[in-house]
C-alpha cells in the first residue's frame, strides 16, 4: 500500500507541520495570556516533549525498525544521565531554598 | 572478491562507526545542554540590582529566531534528500539556503545579546544573566560551528563530488543540525516563554 509518509520529501513537511503547530501552542499561551501558572508550564512543558519526540522521528528519523540498537540504547542512557543529573540538582537546589527561607 | 570491492567495503564500515561515534558525541553534548538548562533553572530569578527577564525579552524576537532555526532544519533535510537522489547542485543549493538562515539566526541573536548588555543586563550583572548568556551563548556558539560546517561541506562536496566520506560528513552535519534545532525548543520552553510569564 502506498503511503504519503514514506516519501522523504513529505516526512520533512509532516515533521515541520507538526513543529510549527507544537511551537505555536505554547507562544499562543504565553503571549495571549491564555493560562497563567502552573497550567501554562505543563502546556510548555508537554508542547516542547512533543515536538522533541517530532524532531527525533521526522528530522532525525529515529524509529525502533530502521535505527541500530545501540544509537537508540545511547539515547535512553543520555536521557536516563539527565534526569538523573538536572532531576537531582533542581531537587537539591528546591531543597536548600526552602530550608533557607 | 576483488581489492576494490574490500576497499569499499572497508570504507563502508568505518565510516558507519563515525556515525555511531558522533551520534555518542551529540548525546553528550546534550547532557552538557541539560546541565546549562539546571543552571540557568536554578540561577533564572537571580536579577540581584539588573533588570528581570519580563524586561529584557521580546517573544516577537524570539519567534523570529525559532522560525529561521526552524526552517533551516527544513532545506537541511531538502539538501539530504538531493543528496539521496545524487543532484548534486541542488544539495548545494539547499545547504546554502540552510546556511543563510543559520548566518540569520546568529545575527538575530547577536542584536539580542547586544540590546541586553546595552540594558545593563551583560553576563556580570546577575546570576540570571551569566547563566543566560552561558546556556544560550553555547547554542549560539554551536551554530556558528554548524555555519562553519556548511560552508566546508559546500566546498567538498563541489571539489570532490559525492563521494562516499562527503556523503557520510554531510549525513553526520545534518545530525547536529538537526540536533540544536532540538536544543533550540529546550531553550525557549525554559529560557524565554517562562521568562515573560
Amino acid at each position: 500500500m502506498y503511503r504519503l509518509a514514506d516519501r522523504p520529501v513529505a516526512r520533512y513537511l509532516i515533521g515541520f507541520v507538526l513543529a510549527v503547530i507544537l511551537t505555536a501552542i505554547p507562544f499562543a499561551v504565553v503571549w495571549g495570556g491564555l493560562l497563567t501558572g502552573p497550567q501554562a508550564y505543563v502546556v510548555i512543558a508537554a508542547g516542547a516533549l512533543l515536538q522533541v519526540l517530532v524532531h527525533l522521528v521526522f528530522f532525525l528519523h529515529l524509529d525502533l525498525k530502521s535505527t541500530p540498537a545501540e544509537n537508540v540504547f545511547f539515547l535512553a542512557f543520555a536521557a536516563v544521565l539527565i534526569v538523573i543529573m538536572v532531576g537531582g540538582s533542581l531537587w537539591i537546589m528546591s531543597d536548600l531554598h526552602q530550608r533557607m527561607m | 572478491m576483488s581489492d576494490a570491492t574490500i576497499l569499499e567495503e572497508e570504507e563502508k564500515v568505518s565510516l558507519e562507526a563515525r556515525e555511531f561515534g558522533f551520534w555518542i558525541y551529540l548525546m553528550t553534548d546534550a547532557i552538557i545542554f541539560a546541565l546549562l538548562f539546571a543552571t540557568y533553572v536554578v540561577l533564572s530569578r537571580n536579577f540581584a540590582s539588573g533588570p528581570s527577564s519580563k524586561e529584557l525579552f521580546d517573544l516577537g524576537h524570539t519567534a523570529g529566531e525559532t522560525a529561521l532555526l526552524l526552517i533551516s532544519s527544513l532545506t537541511f533535510g531538502f539538501a539530504s534528500i538531493a543528496q539521496r537522489a545524487g543532484h548534486k547542485m541542488r544539495e548545494v543549493q539547499w545547504l546554502i539556503v540552510t546556511l543563510l538562515l543559520g548566518l540569520g539566526f546568529l545575527a538575530m541573536e547577536l542584536i539580542e545579546f547586544q540590546g541586553m548588555i546595552a540594558a545593563g543586563a551583560g553576563p556580570e550583572v546577575s546570576g540570571f544573566s551569566s547563566a543566560f548568556f552561558t546556556l544560550v551563548g553555547t547554542h549560539g556558539l554551536h551554530v556558528a560551528f554548524g555555519c562553519l560546517g556548511i560552508i566546508v561541506m559546500i566546498g567538498q562536496i563541489l571539489v570532490k563530488g559525492l563521494t562516499q566520506p562527503v556523503r557520510s560528513r554531510v549525513f553526520r552535519l545534518g545530525l547536529f543540525w538537526h540536533f540544536l534545532d532540538i536544543v533550540w525548543i529546550g531553550i525557549f520552553s525554559v529560557v524565554y516563554l517562562p521568562g515573560v510569564m
